[in-house]
């Protein structure tokens, strides 16, 4: 029972839990691509950007969480989208605009966005150090651990990991409502379909573009903090992961949200599944089968990781390159 | 007042001109329709009054108003509707949503305006949930006209709605374009299949190197031996 616990804990609950911030990334990405039709490398460093954000309202008002019940960073987090959704569209207007303006090749927007990325990284670091901070500053961090009938250890869930799973959850639902329902929404999907007839009929294409950083940001913003609640916060923490976010965002078909969405489990999971030591499962069978099994029996050593979205990239684009679900449209 | 007119305009790409003085008029219940060999400028001159092409010389007025140059999406508030040959649908969303994406710029409530394009264009309205990519290029054709009617224009501009199209979708096409005329909107449209495109036209324009070759009725045009010979294939 203890083994099947533990891969309830180290895959089942960590894959959900990478993958959603996989995919919460991943979307943002999908949609600036999907509109403005370049790779967007700022993106993992938007979301460090509006966690410091996060960090800093939870510095200035500490007592706000324990007051509602909730992690005060939590409760900050929606103003820090707002926040780094505004960022967001200053950074588009000063970067990236005027290079559109100029009808410049994509490449060269991604040059662009590199940029964008290390002068983040360099104002991050600037202003908040190299350190490591935690974003529980006046509350702590609630654990729920569930004790099954016959087994020793416990599923343990926390509380920031059981938030980013309703969030998720939240703005998948609402960003799906939003492009389907919404005149705004639709517009996009159509800007997105076809850039040009979008124009002749007349949609504002400025604005669409706007919503499109505004939505990137503010999911960037949202990921970054759940991520950061999770574990710690550290400058580069969520350009770590840009990786196997672009590797989420071209495995479910770039350009498209839900295969963001697919694509982030897919990464999350693979990367949990190869890591975690299958010798703990099949240890009850090994006096069963005769078996000799070594104590370490996982297909990558922990700290490989990263190899696993490379080879996932690699594989995808060899045998269904479009994607999962097919991609270049929201 | 002419609905629209051209006044001798110069256009193209690169610093290279296209059009070399095209002058043109069409009044409120006019079907216009531009013939010509290929390259004579044809699509160029309906992209020139659209604003997706830079104007060197000469002016557009819409109603006597100066547009020459405006951008599209202006054009649109204006009264204007434009169909590009191509890619003239967004193939990943229904065919509603189509409709739907034509009246962007409106902010009061279209809804009777689809059931208006429905009735226009019957085969619609069964397939409304369908993605537009799905159609056949002839009910592509009606969701793409349909998109442009959806701003109520004074003005709809065509350019070659039946280009690729079986005769039979060519001539449903057409009937289309009359009835739509007929409900008082303005037709300027560009046509390669130019003896039936002259049959329905109030005006013909034959353009050749981006000049007026000849400009009368389309009933004139087909009957002068000249333009026939030259232009029509015998």
């Amino acid at each position: 029972m203890n083994e099947l616990i533990f891969f309830i804990n180290f895959v089942l609950i960590s894959g959900a839990v990478i993958g959603s911030i996989y995919a919460i990334g991943a979307i943002g990405v999908t949609l600036i691509f999907g509109i403005l039709r370049f790779a967007h490398f700022a993106h993992a460093d938007m979301m460090t950007m509006g966690t410091f954000i996060v960090l800093i309202l939870t510095a200035l008002f500490p007592a706000v969480g324990p007051a509602i019940g909730l992690p005060t960073a939590f409760v900050m987090m929606p103003v820090a989208m707002a926040a780094t959704a505004v960022i967001a569209i200053g950074l588009d207007k000063a970067f990236y605009k005027p290079l559109r303006d100029n009808n410049v090749k994509p490449v060269v927007m991604v040059m662009a966005s590199v940029g964008v990325t290390l002068m983040l990284q360099g104002l991050i670091r600037f202003f908040a150090g190299t350190g490591t901070q935690s974003l529980y500053i006046d509350d702590r961090k609630s654990i729920f651990s569930f004790n099954l009938s016959d087994a020793s250890e416990s599923i343990v869930v926390t509380e920031p990991q059981i938030l980013l799973f309703l969030f998720t959850i939240f703005a998948v639902v609402a960003l799906h409502i939003f492009l389907n329902r919404t005149r705004l929404g639709k517009a996009m999907r159509a800007m997105s379909d076809n850039p040009d007839l979008a124009r002749v009929s007349g949609i504002n294409t400025n604005t669409v573009v706007g919503v499109t950083w505004v939505i990137a940001g503010a999911l960037a913003c949202a990921a970054g903090t759940l991520l950061s609640l999770d574990v710690t916060l550290k400058p580069d923490l969520s350009f770590m992961i840009l990786l196997p976010i672009f590797a989420a965002a071209i495995v479910g078909g770039v350009g498209h949200p839900y295969g963001a969405l697919v694509g982030g489990f897919v990464v999350g999971f693979a990367e949990t599944l190869a890591v975690f030591n299958w010798a703990i499962l099949l240890r009850p069978l090994e006096t069963a089968f005769g078996w000799d099994l070594p104590a370490d029996l996982s297909f990558v050593p922990t700290e490989y990781k990263i190899t696993i979205p490379f080879f996932i990239l690699v594989a995808i684009l060899v045998w269904r390159p479009t994607g999962i679900l097919k991609g270049k449209v929201l | 007042m002419a609905l629209l007119e051209t006044h001798d305009i110069y256009a193209g790409y690169g610093g290279m001109n296209i059009l070399n003085g095209v002058k043109m008029s069409i009044e409120q219940d006019e079907i216009g329709v531009i013939v010509g060999p290929n390259g004579a400028g044809k699509s160029t001159t309906l992209k020139a009054i659209f604003g997706l092409l830079n104007i060197s010389e000469g002016s557009i007025t819409l109603r006597g108003d100066d547009i020459t140059n405006n951008a599209p999406d202006a054009l649109v508030r204006k009264g204007m509707a434009f169909v590009p040959q191509e890619h003239n649908v967004f193939v990943s969303l229904s065919v509603e949503e189509n409709l739907e994406m034509g009246a962007f710029t409106r902010k009061d409530d279209y809804s009777y305006m689809l059931e208006r394009v429905y009735s226009f264009f019957p085969d619609l309205k069964d397939k409304r949930r369908q993605p537009a990519g799905e159609l056949s290029g002839g009910q592509r054709q009606m969701v793409a006209m349909g998109r442009a009617l959806m701003v109520e224009p004074s003005l709809l501009l065509l350019d070659e709605p039946t280009a690729g199209l079986s005769p039979l979708y060519m001539n449903e096409i057409f009937e289309r374009v009359i009835a739509v005329n007929e409900s008082g909107v303005g037709v300027l449209m560009v046509e390669q299949n130019a003896k039936q495109a002259l049959r329905i036209a109030h005006k013909g324009f034959v353009l050749a190197a981006g000049q007026n070759r000849y400009t009368d009725t389309g009933a004139n045009l087909l009957a002068d031996p000249e333009v026939a010979k030259s232009f029509l294939g015998g």
